[in-house]
């Protein structure tokens, strides 16, 4: 650590100066008052608080429809999760199989990336909605009463796929990484063994994406997670019913919309731990890929 | 994958069209969304409203962008089209370039300096990883409220610049530079200012670019804050406003103009994606590992 600096001492101050006071005051100022206001409990007409201590935690963690919401956020990312990662592993595998027109392939599949996920949800929605959909159109030929803005699975499936579609560019260009960084002459001295390919694949290749694939993992569940709340507000808007009101979309929703203020504070302190504990699991995991090399 | 009589050459160039195919195919169903889309906004409401949708462009691309940009959209939300490009440009750009300047001095101080809490520094924006704004939307909205930046630019940019992970990027690539460097600028003299400007920022300029499309991206794509600290239509970015527009119990929605607003609201990010794709892609796989 014996590294030449430069021997100021004002001014390294002010350079972290504009990133600590950004970070104070948007970041660890309002996750304090969030910590605060879970323990306090303001009465009908928002005249007094009072401290409560863990009761809204209790309360919120017994409501049916908190937990309503939890089951639906494990439905929903375990979903999202998945689908996103095999279809981008299957297309990934698939081209690296070519040589020519990799770049294309690879132009023709980041789109998805750059499109705003509240964008994503409406593109389905246009696709899909039971008025003028065009793919709505041929399943309600073939006699399926499809009409996701009231039927609960079917506005889940609509949000999953939003959400998927959305998700499989960025998974698509890691595992595409991944595989560039497996060196060829495993998977010929594989072939040269009489291994068939995919037998090579699931014990050669795949074992070897393992860092690329836990990686993706935590990065799609805090996606699914947090950033879909603009496909599931754009599109259901968690209904119909609550049958896509996820966690985040529940704090929203009590936040702003029915202003129950230590609840949704509570629920957010709850998102918090998720989110530390997810992190750490993935600073865990980068440590033993630095190990890996 | 079944290995025929013509030997492993032919297996080889049958697994090779197999792999075409399967690549033509995820494109379509990755495309698809986007194409129908732009489709969309060349026909007219009433064509949009008589499934299914022709494949092809219709006749009335031009009347439809011209009638969006020339008042159609001002007449749903009571905002110009402009308007609503120019704010969503306005706070990408400003969140992109408020994020690299901020990230990169915080960076350049934690590598380049010695000072009392250094280390401290380090780990109080680090820990910001950990704090996404939707587990603190609420107590953000009242700081907001409080310090009067609701419906103002600076609400919409400032919470959103600073990143622990633009500051970690540069940190780590900072941490890269031979010593040697520095010490030869310092014996020639040079401070703090000429080392970085004349040494260091055009090393990192492809790290920039990289940064700049991701953040870029981020920012217009942005949607529960905008949400939350706009009560006025003037200050609407294009995906917030789209949202507004969308109803299919209201009967007289314009279709023609959402699906415009559509394109125009998804084309920018990914003309920056398309254009900007080399640095894009290095800098999202390498950064985020």
């Amino acid at each position: 650590m014996n590294r030449t600096v430069f021997p100021h001492k004002l001014l390294p101050w002010l350079l972290v100066t504009p990133q600590l006071a950004i970070t104070v005051i948007f970041f660890y100022w309002p996750a304090a008052q969030a910590f605060r206001q879970s323990m306090l409990r303001e009465d009908a007409f928002g005249l007094s608080t009072s401290f409560v201590g863990f009761s809204n935690f209790r309360r919120v963690l017994s409501d049916p429809n908190y937990l309503n919401a939890l089951q639906v956020t494990v439905i929903f990312s375990i979903l999202v999760a998945f689908c996103a990662m095999s279809i981008a592993l299957f297309l990934a595998v698939q081209a690296e199989k070519i040589v020519r027109g990799k770049g294309f392939y690879r132009t023709m599949m980041i789109w998805p990336y750059a499109v705003a996920p509240a964008i994503a949800g409406m593109l389905w929605l246009f696709m899909f909605n039971p008025s003028f959909g065009t793919l709505a159109w041929p399943l309600r030929q073939l006699g399926i009463a499809w009409n996701p803005l009231l039927d609960g699975e079917q506005a889940m499936g609509l949000v999953v796929a939003a959400s998927t579609w959305k998700q499989i560019s960025y998974n698509f260009l890691f595992f595409v990484a991944g595989l560039q960084a497996i060196p060829r002459s495993l998977q010929e001295a594989a072939a040269v063994d009489g291994a068939s390919r995919r037998h090579a694949f699931w014990t050669i290749v795949f074992p070897l994406l393992a860092p690329t694939t836990f990686f993706l993992l935590v990065v799609n569940t805090v996606y699914a997670l947090f950033d879909t709340f603009g496909i599931i507000h754009a599109v259901t808007g968690g209904g119909p019913g609550k049958s896509t009101e996820t966690l985040v979309y529940k704090v929203y929703n009590d936040g702003f919309v029915n202003l129950i203020m230590g609840d949704s504070a509570a629920q957010s302190v709850i998102l918090m731990v998720i989110v530390i504990g997810l992190t750490a699991f993935q600073f865990r995991f980068i440590e033993r890929r630095v190990h890996y090399g | 994958m079944a290995e025929t009589s013509d030997g492993p050459l032919a297996a080889r160039a049958s697994s090779k069209a197999l792999a075409h195919l399967w690549m033509i195919l995820g494109v379509i169903v990755v495309a698809f969304p986007i194409y129908y889309v732009v489709i969309a906004s060349t026909h007219s409401t009433q064509t949009i409203l008589r499934p299914p949708l022709p494949l092809l462009p219709g006749a009335e691309a031009y009347s439809n962008y011209k009638n969006a940009f020339s008042g159609g959209i001002s007449k749903m939300g009571g905002v110009s089209l402009w308007r609503l490009l120019g704010n969503t440009t306005l706070i990408a750009l400003g969140i992109a370039i408020g994020k690299i300047a901020i990230s990169m001095a915080s960076a350049y101080a934690i590598v380049f300096f010695r000072f009392p809490l250094r280390m401290v520094c380090f780990w109080v924006i680090f820990i910001t990883l950990m704090l996404p704004i939707e587990v603190r939307i609420q107590p953000t909205y009242k700081v907001m409220v409080d310090l009067g930046l609701i419906d103002t630019y600076p609400g919409l940019i400032l919470p959103l610049i600073a990143s622990a992970t633009a500051t970690l990027l540069f940190r780590q690539f900072f941490m890269t530079i031979p010593h040697e460097l520095l010490e030869a600028a310092r014996v020639d003299g040079a401070g703090p200012w000429r080392f970085f400007k004349d040494i260091l920022w055009p090393l990192s300029l492809t790290n920039v670019a990289a940064i700049f499309v991701i953040q870029f991206i981020y920012g217009w794509t942005q949607y529960l804050w905008p949400l939350l600290v706009t009560n006025s239509n003037e200050m609407n970015t294009i995906v917030i406003a789209l949202k507004k527009m969308i109803s299919f119990a209201d009967a007289d929605t314009p279709w023609s103009l959402v699906m415009v607003t559509s394109v125009l609201a998804i084309l920018p990010p990914i003309l920056v994606v398309v254009f900007m794709q080399r640095w894009f892609v290095k800098g999202l796989v390498e950064t985020e590992k």
